[in-house]
């Protein structure tokens, strides 16, 4: 055969892709400036932001007051921080004893410290990592913030307060409500009538009322019902109701997860060997899990901010301990309200953007590559 | 030549007695009765809908059957849910959309039943999942995810998945039907190494090459029932019955 006339197959060679990076102001002009509408938009957009800023950190910052008493925050519309420094402590403690707080400070930075390594995935032991935070913790905490035992003097629950009530039960209502809302969910898809009918039943009755009925029913009501000389603690009783009620919401945002995952998987899983537990426990859920981690975050959210709604039945969270502070008559100017609110306001948007943050490192973690 | 084996006292690894299945009122598989001996390997082949699928999905009880019986290794198929287990562990199968775990890598893909079911450690669990993904050529896959392979090599990773559990039957359901040909022959050489290394088999599929290959017998299903079945020479060369012929011109045809 002819050499010259056969043709050898060769690739063509690999080339980097083509650079896409053509600096800030070849980008500005492309995205922001590339139409007179895009120019007219630009330009009311950075000028609404300006307006808006400039009043708030003229209000918050620039014009404010930062040092002295109350006495200086009686004139003109500016925030008077010198308030939030006095009720520092009762945002944080709420009426909990001076001597005793060094209790909660170190229930949270025990708390931190075994978060921190946990929510890094780098860091390795998470199995005693996880069985220190969700088993040992939890009896830490609470002996360490009730006390009555151990030496420590106990404080009652309704001397708790400010960020603390608000960690705590947002904390307890999210670990207890998100085993119990995949236990609905996956009784709610199970093939056994009456495991289903009661999943069913459970989530629609919680749905169905609002979390504010659920607080004054398990404070009001709920003791009506118990038998004498029982009583629980009014905190405790709220922390199982917003669990519950919280539950019922996650179940759904759950099942969503369950549905979106093929048979197949649950055929493999099966054809393997694996029985119900072992493929939902390993197969299913951590992909359903994964799928429906956003929607699980936002119910994480707002129970977050649903527990200032224990304020209408006398427990003091965050913002109700800076309401209650409002009415302290050496602090009545006319800038103590607009201070504290934008305080509440300030500390519930960074709990709610680090959690919002984190989810999102996590799901972009998480992922393996798209499904085939 | 391929020969069925010599019998040993009629102890079959899959014995199906007068079997039906019904989903609802459709009456899906009528009278199936079927055995299949030690180290046989079983092609089943017939039109789309003539329930295939359900047939070796019932060996394995991922379909319920209705009536009849099923025994598999000596254990009678029943409601008895260890029973369930039992055969389960006994069989391994292989679908058409591979159904690997995407969240897990192909290495955890492959030990995760052996130390969930089969309670062995993870080192040892380790060893025997390299040694079957050697086997199946896709060592270097290891500790990547399903979603970074090519169709033919997530179905290899399946069938290394199955074989992990040191299964006595495998089960195929149109493995290479959902595969572009130049990945098909990849998962057939690896069907037929297994096929030599005297594993039994039952193979849903249209791979009329691989058939006779490796077959002992061919299975040709229409309607729920077993139309015909014989060695694969004489099934391909002189079907007895009209309705095979008729489907052989079909899917040799052209
Ligand atoms: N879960 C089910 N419920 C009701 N009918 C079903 C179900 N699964 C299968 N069928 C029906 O049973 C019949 C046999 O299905 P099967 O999947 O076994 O066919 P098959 O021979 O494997 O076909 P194919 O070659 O298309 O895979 C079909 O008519 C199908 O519609
Ligand atoms: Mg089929």
């Amino acid at each position: 055969m002819n050499t010259e006339s056969q043709q050898v197959w060769q690739p063509i060679p690999e080339k980097p892709p083509p650079s896409l990076s053509i600096g800030p102001v070849g980008w500005a002009r492309k995205n922001l400036f590339s139409t007179p509408l895009d120019i007219a938009l630009t330009v009311l957009g950075l000028y609404m932001i300006y307006v808006v800023a400039s009043a708030i950190l003229d209000w918050a910052v620039f014009n404010a007051v930062w040092r002295g008493t109350a006495d200086d925050c009686r004139e003109g519309s500016r925030a008077c921080w010198p308030f939030i420094q006095a009720k520092w402590g009762q945002l944080i403690y709420g009426r909990y004893p001076l001597e005793e707080r060094w209790r909660v400070d170190a229930t949270m930075i025990i708390g931190v410290l075994a978060m921190i390594p946990m929510l890094i995935p780098a860091v390795p032991f998470k199995k005693v990592n996880a069985i220190f935070l969700f088993v040992v913790y939890p009896v830490i905490a609470f002996f360490l913030l009730l006390g009555g035992r151990f030496s420590l003097p106990l404080v009652e629950t309704p001397l708790w307060g400010g960020l603390l009530v608000t960690l705590v039960t947002s904390i307890v209502g999210i670990v207890g409500s998100l085993p119990l809302g995949i236990l609905l969910a996956l009784g709610r898809r199970s093939d056994m009538p009456v495991v289903r009918m009661l999943s069913i039943g459970f989530i629609e009755f919680w749905r169905g009322i609002p979390l504010i009925t659920v607080l004054f029913m398990a404070s009001v009501m709920l003791p009506l019902f118990l038998p004498e000389g029982v009583t629980l603690d009014k905190l405790l009783r709220c922390l199982v109701g917003i669990a519950l009620f919280s539950a019922a919401y996650l179940a759904e945002v759950v099942r969503g997860g369950l549905q979106a995952i093929p048979r197949g998987q649950y055929e493999a899983a099966n054809a393997l060997g694996l029985g119900y537990w072992r493929t939902m426990l390993l197969i299913i859920l951590p992909q359903a899990l994964r799928l429906v981690i956003p929607g699980i975050v936002n119910s994480f959210i707002a129970l977050l901010k649903d527990t200032t709604l224990v304020l209408i039945v006398g427990l003091f969270d965050l913002l109700g301990i800076i309401q209650l502070s409002f009415t302290d008559p050496n602090w009545s100017t006319p800038n103590t309200a607009n201070t504290g609110y934008f305080t509440a306001a300030v500390m519930f948007w960074c709990l709610c953007f680090s959690i919002s943050r984190y989810s999102q490192f996590m799901e972009r973690r998480l992922q393996t590559g798209h499904k085939r | 030549m391929n020969t069925i084996p010599q019998t040993n006292g009629g102890n079959y690894a899959i014995e199906i007695t007068n079997m039906n299945k019904w989903f609802g009122s459709f009456h899906v598989l009528r009278d199936i009765n079927l055995q299949v001996q030690q180290g046989e390997r079983i092609v089943i082949c017939g039109p789309s809908g003539s329930g295939k699928s359900t047939l070796i999905r019932c060996i394995n009880r991922l379909e319920e059957h209705q009536e009849g019986s099923i025994i598999v290794d000596g254990i009678e198929l029943s409601n008895d849910l260890k029973k369930i287990d039992e055969i389960r562990r006994e069989v391994g199968m292989c679908f058409q959309h591979f159904n690997l775990f995407p969240h897990l890598t192909i290495l955890e893909n492959c030990t995760l039943a052996p130390i969930w079911v089969r309670r062995m450690s993870k080192t040892e669990a380790n060893e025997i999942a390299m040694s079957y993904l050697e086997r199946v050529k896709i060592p270097d896959q290891a500790l990547k995810y399903p979603g970074q392979l090519s169709g033919g090599q997530q179905q290899r990773v399946a069938i290394a998945r199955a074989l992990c559990m040191n299964p006595a039957v495998m089960l195929f359901d149109e493995p290479t039907s959902a595969l572009d040909p130049e990945m098909i022959k990849e998962v057939l050489d690896v069907m037929v190494d297994l096929a030599e290394g005297g594993m039994t088999m039952i193979c849903v599929t249209h791979e009329m090459g691989f058939a006779r290959r490796v077959a002992n017998r061919v299975i040709f299903m229409d309607e729920g029932q077993i139309v015909e079945q014989n060695e694969p020479e004489a099934f391909f060369t002189s079907p007895r019955n009209d309705r095979t012929k008729l489907f052989l011109s079909q899917i040799l045809g052209h």
